[in-house]
C-alpha cells in the first residue's frame, strides 16, 4: 500500500469521524468546534484532489469564517440551550431519521448513476485561456467564462449584509455593530492585533495579485484581509463604522458596481455584456478585481460583526 | 554534503514528530486544561521549529527557506496568544467539577 494511499484512508476517516461528532454532539459549543475541525480537514482533502484554490477558500470562509460565526451564534445560545430539557417526540425523531436517510439514499444513488467519465469543459477552458491573459485557469472561470455567477455572488453578498443590517433594533441605526466587543481590555489580544495586520495586509494583497496565474484570488486574498480587521475590532483597537457612513456604503457596493460597469460596458466595446476586448482582458479583470476586494473584506467582516446597535449611554 | 544534509532533514524531522507525539499524549493524558496547555504549546513550537529546521535544506531557494522560517514565526505568535488567552479563561472559569 502506497503512502499516499494510506494518508487518504486516514483523512478520509478523520473527516467522517469529525463530521459525525459535530452533528452528535449535544453541546452547540462542541459541535462548532468540531465543525471549525472538520473545515481544516477538507482543506486538506481538497489539497489532496490538488484542488488548492477550493483548499483556500475552505480553509478561509468554511472553517474561519463561518465558524467564528457560528461561535458567536454559541454563546448566544448559551443561555437558550440551558432551558432547554425537552426532547423531542419519539415519533418525531422516527420522521427525521427516515427523512434524512432518505436524503442520503438519494444522494448515493445520484453519484452511483453518474457516468464514469462525466462531461466536462477542462478542455475548452483550459484552451481558451490564453485570449483572457490569465495563468490560473479557475480565476479564468470566475472572472471570465462565468462572470455572471461572479457578479450575482458578489450582490447575494451584499443582499446578506442588509439582511443582518435589518436585523438591527429600533434605535440601533444610527449606532455601529458592536458584537465583537467583550473582547475589549486584553494585552494579549492587542498584541496580536498590532503585529498581525501587516503581514496579514500583505498576504491578503499577495493572494489577490497572484490569482491571476497561480491559485489565490481576490476573495480568498480578501478573507484574510477581513480576518485582520476582524482581530483589530476584537481587541478593541478600533470600532466598526456607524452603518450610516457615506464611504462604508459606497465601499460595500463598489464591487458589484464596478463589475457591472465594465460588463455594460462590454456591450459597446466586445458585443456582448460582461465580454471583455482581448487585447485588455487583463487589465480589465484587475481593475474589477481590486473594488471586488475590497467589497468582499468589508462585507464578510461586517457580516461577523453583526447588526448595528445603539452607543451604551456614558 | 547532500547525504549529510538528508540525514540532518531525517532526524530533525523525526525528532519533529516525537516532541508533537508527545504533545498528543500531554493533550490526551494531562489532567486539566493549564496542563494540557502546557503540554500542547511546548510541544507544538519546538516540534514545528524542528520540522521547518529540517526542511530549511530541502527548500530549494533562499526565498522558500525564509518562507518556511515565517511560518513557523507566525504559528509562535498565533500560538503564544492563544496559548494565553484559553490559560486565562481556563483560571477564571476554575477547575471544572
Amino acid at each position: 500500500m502506497s503512502f499516499d494511499l494510506i494518508y487518504e484512508l486516514l483523512l478520509g476517516l478523520l473527516a467522517l469521524a469529525t463530521a459525525t461528532w459535530s452533528v452528535a454532539t449535544r453541546d452547540s459549543y462542541s459541535a462548532v468546534v468540531g465543525f471549525v475541525g472538520y473545515g481544516l480537514l477538507m482543506a486538506l482533502v481538497w489539497m489532496q484532489l490538488r484542488a488548492v484554490d477550493v483548499a483556500l477558500t475552505e480553509a478561509a470562509i468554511g472553517s474561519g469564517l463561518t465558524g467564528l460565526l457560528l461561535l458567536g451564534a454559541a454563546a448566544r445560545l448559551r443561555k437558550a440551550d440551558a432551558r432547554v430539557t425537552a426532547r423531542p417526540t419519539r415519533t418525531l425523531r422516527a420522521v427525521a431519521a427516515l427523512a434524512c436517510t432518505g436524503l442520503a439514499a438519494a444522494l448515493a444513488a445520484t453519484v452511483l448513476s453518474l457516468p464514469q467519465s462525466p462531461p466536462s469543459l477542462t478542455v475548452a477552458a483550459v484552451s481558451a485561456l490564453p485570449a483572457t491573459g490569465l495563468g490560473n485557469p479557475v480565476n479564468g472561470v470566475l472572472m471570465a467564462f462565468r462572470a455572471f455567477d461572479t457578479l450575482l455572488e458578489k450582490v447575494v453578498l451584499v443582499l446578506s449584509l442588509v439582511g443582518v443590517w435589518s436585523l438591527a433594533p429600533e434605535l440601533g441605526w444610527t449606532g455601529r455593530p458592536r458584537l465583537l466587543h467583550p473582547f475589549a481590555d486584553d494585552g494579549v489580544l492587542r498584541f496580536l492585533a498590532r503585529t498581525l495586520p501587516p503581514l496579514g495586509l500583505l498576504f491578503g494583497l499577495h493572494l489577490m495579485w497572484n490569482g491571476a496565474d497561480e491559485p489565490g484570488g481576490a476573495f480568498q486574498g480578501a478573507t484574510v484581509l477581513a480576518a485582520m480587521w476582524l482581530l483589530v475590532l476584537m481587541a478593541g483597537l478600533g470600532e466598526a463604522p456607524p452603518v450610516r457612513s457615506r464611504w462604508l456604503r459606497v465601499a460595500a457596493v463598489a464591487g458589484p458596481a464596478t463589475f457591472l460597469a465594465v460588463g455594460i460596458a462590454g456591450m459597446g466595446i466586445a458585443g456582448a455584456f460582461l465580454a471583455y476586448p482581448e487585447a485588455h482582458a487583463k487589465a480589465l479583470i484587475l481593475f474589477i478585481e481590486v473594488p471586488m476586494m475590497l467589497t468582499v473584506a468589508l462585507v464578510l467582516a461586517l457580516l461577523v460583526a453583526g447588526p448595528p446597535e445603539q452607543a451604551p449611554h456614558p | 554534503m547532500s547525504a549529510a544534509l538528508d540525514l540532518f532533514t531525517i532526524v530533525a524531522v523525526s525528532a519533529g514528530v516525537l516532541f508533537f507525539l508527545a504533545g498528543v499524549v500531554g493533550l490526551l493524558r494531562f489532567p486539566d486544561a493549564l496542563t494540557r496547555l502546557h503540554a500542547l504549546t511546548k510541544a507544538d513550537n519546538v516540534g514545528l521549529g524542528l520540522i521547518v529546521a529540517g526542511l530549511l535544506p530541502q527548500a530549494g531557494s533562499v526565498l522558500a527557506g525564509l518562507k518556511l522560517l515565517l511560518v513557523w514565526l507566525t504559528v509562535l505568535l498565533a500560538g503564544a496568544t492563544v496559548g494565553q488567552l484559553i490559560a486565562r479563561v481556563a483560571r477564571h472559569a476554575g477547575p471544572r467539577p
